[in-house]
C-alpha cells in the first residue's frame, strides 16, 4: 500500500498553515509598503519583543487547545508570577532564586487548573475562567496599586537587548529553542500524538491506554509555567512589575492559536501554523499602531480575522456539503 | 401479478470519492415478494450501492429505479419518502434522545393540540422491541447502548417505517443466534405481505437460511446473480475472493501452558456476578451468551476501561490495578473492543497512526517518533491482515466497515500482547480475511498467546475455542470443553429459562 495518498509537495503546501503563512507574507509585505516606519531593523526588533509573551503563551496553548480544553488563566498567571517575582526582589531575593521561584507558582496555578479539569471532570472553560479571576485577584491583592521597579539594569537591558549588531534581540534565541521543543513535542513525540488523539477522540484514545487525565494535567502545568516565564520577561521588558499586568493577554493568544489553525474542537493543529498566526497579529498590531490607530480599533481587527479564520472553514465546508448533491446528475 | 417492474433495479450505478472509485458498475435488481441477498468482500461496495438507494450518496452514473419509475434522491429523507428503509452498517443514533424518540425521530405520533403523543411512540417501541424478542427500555437513553442494541433500534426504526423497500447492511453482525432467528422471522412476515427486501452478510449460512436470490459484488462490480439454491457457498465464496476457502476455522492443535490471565470473583453491581475463569497460554477461551449477556461488559472490566466493586484480575500472578488500562497494556493486555468507531478507532486518524497508535512508545528513538516507523508498522500489519485503504495516511473514516476492523485488530496485534482479548474480533470481516484472521489467532496461540474471545457467531466460538464458558444474565453458567461444546449445549446454557445450574449443559 502506498504511505501517502497525495505527493510531498502537496501535502507540504495545500494545508490550512500555509494559508496563514501565505496571509502573514501578504500582510508584511503590504505594510511595509504602505505604512510609514514599517520597515528596516527596528520594525524586527520591536516586533520580536512585542510578541514574545503572547508567543511563549501561545505554544503550550496550542496543545490544550487540540485536545479540546482551553486555559483563559495565562494572562492572569503572567500578572501573578510578575508580582511573585517583584516582590521576591523586594525582599532581598536574588533574581536567580526569583525567577524560578516564579515559574514554580505558574506551574502550581497549572496545577490546580489541570487537577480541577482532568481529575475532578470540570469543563475547563468554566475552571479556568474561575481561575483568571483568581489568579488576577491575588496578583492585584499582593500588590494593591503600586508597581515594584527598582530591577538591577543588567536584567531589564538583558530583556531587550540585542544580538550583537544584528535587529534580533537576545530573547529570539530562547524563543526559537521553544519553538523548536514545542514542535517536537507535538508532532514526533509518542506524547504529541496522544494530544492529537485524546482531541479526536478521547474514548478511543483510553481504549488504546492514554493515560487522558495525566496528559491533560501535564499540559495545564506546562501552561502555567511558560505562562509564568512570560510573566517574568514581560517584567524585564517593562521594567515594572504590577499586578494588572498583561490583562487580556488571553484573548490574543486564544486568536493567534485559532488563526494559526488550530482547531477549537480539538485534534487538529500545527506549530509552524501557530508561530504564524502569532507574528500575524504582531504584524498588523504594529502596523495599525503606526498608523495612529487606536488599541480600540486594532481588537476589532484582530477579532475580525479571528471570527472570519473560525467560520471560513465551516462555511467552506458548508458550501462543499451543498454542492454535493448538484454534481453527478446520475443518468 | 399485475405490476411485473421489481420493486428496485440499479444497472451500471458508479461512485466514486476523489480517485478512489468506491463502485464501478452496481448492479441489482430485487423482485417484490424477495428476500435478495448481496454478497462481496470488504470494500467491495455494497455499501456504497446501499447508500444510493437510501439517498445518503448521489451517484455519479448509472440508473436508479424503485417500481419501475427512475429516482433520484438527494437525500435520505427522499428516500424514506418513496418508501425505502436502510438499516446503514454503521447506526448513527442521537445519544441524547431516548430509543423511543430515535426510533419515531421525524414522524412522532402526534396526540390532541398537536403535540408528541410520547405514550403512543413508547407503546410503539414496546410492540417492536417484542417482534423483535429483546428486551430495551424505550425509555432510556441512546447513550452508551451497546453495538447490538444499537443495532436492533436501527432495525425497530426501519421495520416501523413499513416500507415497500427494506434494505439491511449487515444487521446480523453484532447479534446472536437468538436476536437474527428473530430478525429473520419479520424479514420473511415483509416478504410475505409482497415487500422487498436487501440482505448484506458476510455469514453465508444466513444468506442460504433466509434469501432466496443472491448477487454477488466484487470490486465494486457485479459479478452474478442467481437463486439461492442453484449456488454452493463454495462456490459463492470463490466469485466473491476468486479463490476457494478450503477452512474458515484452521484450528492449530497447542498444549495449554500456565495460567497467565487469572479472574476471580469479579463484581458490577447490575451487570454482572462473581465472574471468575483463567486462561492459560496458548488457549482460546471463547464466551458465550446472548446478546446483553453481560460478556462486553465483563471484557472492559478485565482490560480496566469500566471499573468494578470487587473482586481482582491477575496477569502471570500479578495484580491490575483496577480502571487502569495504561497498566493493563503495561502487563501484557490486549483488547480489541466491541464498538470500533467509538472505542477501537481514532476515525478522524490515518491507518498509519491507528495502527501505530498503542505501539508508539515502543517505536520511539530517544523518545522521538519519527513517521517511518509508524509506515513500516502499519505496512507490515495492514499487509497481514489484507487492509484495503487508498493509502496509508488514508482517514479511517473513509474505509469500509470490514477494513476499519482489520485495522483494530492490527493496531492490537501490533503490540505483541500476552492476552488478546477480542470482542466480536470479525464483526463485519469478510469470509476470506475471516479465516485469513482465525490462522492467524490460532497460529499466535499455538505460539503461546492466551485469547479470549468473545463472539456471537457460534460457529466462530465453536470452531476456534478449547473452552467454552457460557454467560446469562451476567454469570458464567457453563463450562464447556471443545468435545462438548455443541451449538445445542450452548444455547441450552444461554438461554434464560432453558436450564439454570452451572455446568448443567455440559
Ligand atoms: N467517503 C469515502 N471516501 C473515500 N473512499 C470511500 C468512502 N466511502 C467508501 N470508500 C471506499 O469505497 C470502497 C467501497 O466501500 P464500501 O463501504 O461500499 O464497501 P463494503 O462492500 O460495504 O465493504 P464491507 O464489507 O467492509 O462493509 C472502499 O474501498 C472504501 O475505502
Ligand atoms: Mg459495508
Amino acid at each position: 500500500m502506498r504511505t501517502h495518498a497525495r505527493p510531498w509537495w502537496q501535502r507540504a503546501l495545500l494545508t490550512r498553515e500555509m494559508l496563514t503563512i501565505l496571509i502573514l507574507v501578504a500582510a508584511w509585505v503590504v505594510a511595509s509598503a504602505v505604512v510609514q516606519g514599517f520597515d528596516g531593523p527596528l520594525t524586527i526588533t520591536y516586533l520580536v519583543l512585542d510578541v514574545a509573551p503572547v508567543l511563549l503563551i501561545a505554544l503550550p496553548m496550542t496543545l490544550i487547545i487540540a485536545t479540546g480544553e482551553i486555559d483563559l488563566s495565562v494572562a492572569s498567571v503572567v500578572g501573578l508570577s510578575s508580582v511573585t517575582f517583584g516582590l521576591l526582589h523586594q525582599a532581598g531575593f536574588g533574581l536567580w532564586v526569583a525567577l524560578p521561584a516564579s515559574v514554580l507558582l505558574g506551574a502550581v496555578c497549572g496545577a490546580v487548573n489541570g487537577t480541577l479539569v482532568a481529575y475532578g471532570g470540570l469543563p475547563s472553560l468554566a475552571v479556568t475562567i474561575g481561575s483568571l479571576a483568581l489568579y488576577r485577584g491575588l496578583a492585584v491583592g499582593l500588590l494593591g496599586t503600586t508597581a515594584v521597579t527598582d530591577f538591577p539594569e543588567s536584567w531589564t537591558d538583558g530583556a531587550t537587548e540585542n544580538l550583537g549588531e544584528s535587529p534580533w534581540p537576545v530573547v529570539t534565541l530562547g524563543l526559537v529553542v521553544l519553538i523548536a521543543v514545542f514542535a517536537v513535542l507535538l508532532h514526533a513525540t509518542p506524547f504529541g500524538r496522544n494530544v492529537l488523539d485524546i482531541g479526536r477522540s478521547s474514548e478511543a484514545a483510553r481504549f488504546s491506554g492514554v493515560d487522558v487525565k495525566r496528559t491533560l494535567l501535564v499540559l495545564f502545568v506546562l501552561s502555567g509555567a511558560v505562562s509564568a516565564l512570560a510573566g517574568v520577561y514581560y517584567t524585564l521588558r517593562y521594567g515594572s512589575a504590577r499586578g494588572d499586568n498583561a490583562t487580556g493577554m488571553e484573548l490574543q493568544v486564544v486568536a493567534a492559536v485559532l488563526l494559526g489553525g488550530v482547531s477549537i474542537f480539538g485534534g487538529r493543529g500545527a506549530i509552524h501554523g501557530v508561530v504564524a498566526g502569532v507574528l500575524l497579529i504582531g504584524v498588523l498590531s504594529s502596523a495599525l499602531r503606526l498608523e495612529g490607530v487606536t488599541v480600540n480599533v486594532i481588537n476589532i481587527v484582530i477579532g475580525t480575522a479571528l471570527v472570519v479564520s473560525v467560520v471560513a472553514p465551516r462555511i467552506a465546508g458548508g458550501l462543499r456539503v451543498r454542492r454535493r448533491p448538484a454534481v453527478g446528475q446520475g443518468s | 401479478m399485475q405490476n411485473a417492474a421489481p420493486t428496485l433495479r440499479l444497472e451500471g450505478v458508479a461512485k466514486s470519492f476523489g480517485p478512489v472509485a468506491a463502485l464501478r458498475s452496481g448492479t441489482l435488481v430485487v423482485q417484490p415478494g424477495s428476500i435478495h441477498a448481496l454478497v462481496g468482500e470488504n470494500g467491495a461496495g455494497k455499501s456504497t450501492l446501499v447508500k444510493i438507494v437510501g439517498g445518503v450518496h448521489r451517484r455519479d452514473a448509472g440508473v436508479v429505479e424503485l417500481d419501475g419509475e427512475p429516482v433520484d434522491f438527494t437525500g435520505p429523507a427522499e428516500a424514506k419518502a418513496a418508501g425505502v428503509a436502510v438499516i446503514h452498517q454503521e447506526p448513527a443514533s442521537f445519544p441524547d434522545l431516548t430509543v423511543a424518540e430515535n426510533i419515531y425521530l421525524g414522524r412522532e405520533p402526534l396526540g390532541r393540540f398537536r403535540r408528541i403523543d410520547r405514550r403512543a411512540m413508547r407503546a410503539g417501541a414496546r410492540e417492536l422491541f417484542r417482534d423483535l424478542g429483546v428486551d430495551l427500555d424505550p425509555d432510556r437513553p441512546a447513550e452508551g447502548l451497546s453495538i447490538a442494541d444499537q443495532q436492533i433500534v436501527e432495525i425497530a426504526k426501519a421495520i416501523s417505517l413499513d416500507a415497500r423497500l427494506l434494505v439491511m447492511d449487515e444487521p446480523t453482525a453484532a447479534l446472536s443466534a437468538v436476536e437474527v432467528r428473530r430478525l429473520f422471522a419479520v424479514a420473511r412476515g415483509l416478504r410475505d405481505a409482497g415487500r422487498a427486501v436487501v440482505f448484506i452478510s458476510h455469514r453465508l449460512d444466513e444468506v442460504a437460511d433466509l434469501c432466496d436470490t443472491v448477487t454477488v459484488m466484487r470490486d465494486g462490480e457485479h459479478v452474478s446473480t442467481d437463486p439461492v439454491a442453484g449456488v454452493t457457498a463454495d462456490e459463492l465464496v470463490r466469485r466473491m475472493v476468486g479463490r476457494a476457502v478450503s477452512d474458515l476455522y484452521p484450528k492449530v492443535p497447542s498444549t495449554p501452558g500456565e495460567v497467565v490471565l487469572r479472574v476471580e470473583g469479579l463484581q458490577s453491581t447490575g451487570t454482572f456476578h462473581d465472574v471468575s475463569f483463567e486462561v492459560r497460554a496458548g488457549e482460546i477461551v471463547g464466551l458465550a451468551g446472548l446478546v446483553g449477556a453481560g460478556r462486553s461488559e465483563i471484557a472492559r472490566a478485565v482490560f480496566g476501561v469500566d471499573r468494578y466493586d470487587a473482586g481482582r484480575v491477575a496477569v502471570d500472578g500479578r495484580t491490575l490495578r483496577p480502571g487502569d488500562p495504561t497498566a493493563a497494556i503495561a502487563a501484557g493486555l490486549a483488547l480489541v473492543p466491541e464498538d470500533r468507531r467509538l472505542e477501537g478507532l481514532v476515525t478522524e486518524s490515518s491507518v498509519a497512526r491507528n495502527v501505530s497508535a498503542v505501539s508508539r512508545r515502543r517505536l520511539a528513538r530517544l523518545g522521538i517518533l519519527l513517521p517511518d516507523a509508524e509506515a513500516r508498522l502499519a505496512r507490515d500489519w495492514s499487509g497481514r491482515l489484507a487492509v484495503k485503504a487508498g493509502a496509508l495516511d488514508a482517514v479511517a473514516t473513509t474505509m469500509s466497515g470490514g477494513n476499519q476492523q482489520k485495522v483494530v485488530l492490527a493496531k492490537w496485534l501490533a503490540t505483541g500482547p500476552k492476552v488478546l482479548i477480542v470482542d466480536e474480533p470479525t464483526r463485519g470481516i469478510d469470509v476470506g480475511t475471516k479465516a485469513e484472521v482465525h490462522r492467524l489467532l490460532s497460529t499466535l496461540a499455538a505460539e503461546g498467546l492466551a485469547v479470549l474471545m468473545i463472539s456471537s457467531e457460534l460457529p466462530e466460538v465453536l470452531g476456534m475455542a478449547d473452552r467454552v464458558l457460557v454467560v446469562r444474565e451476567g454469570r458464567i453458567v457453563a463450562a464447556l470443553d471443545r468435545a462438548d461444546a455443541t451449538p445445542e449445549t450452548v444455547m441450552r446454557a444461554a438461554t434464560p429459562g432453558a436450564s439454570s445450574e452451572r455446568g448443567d449443559a455440559a
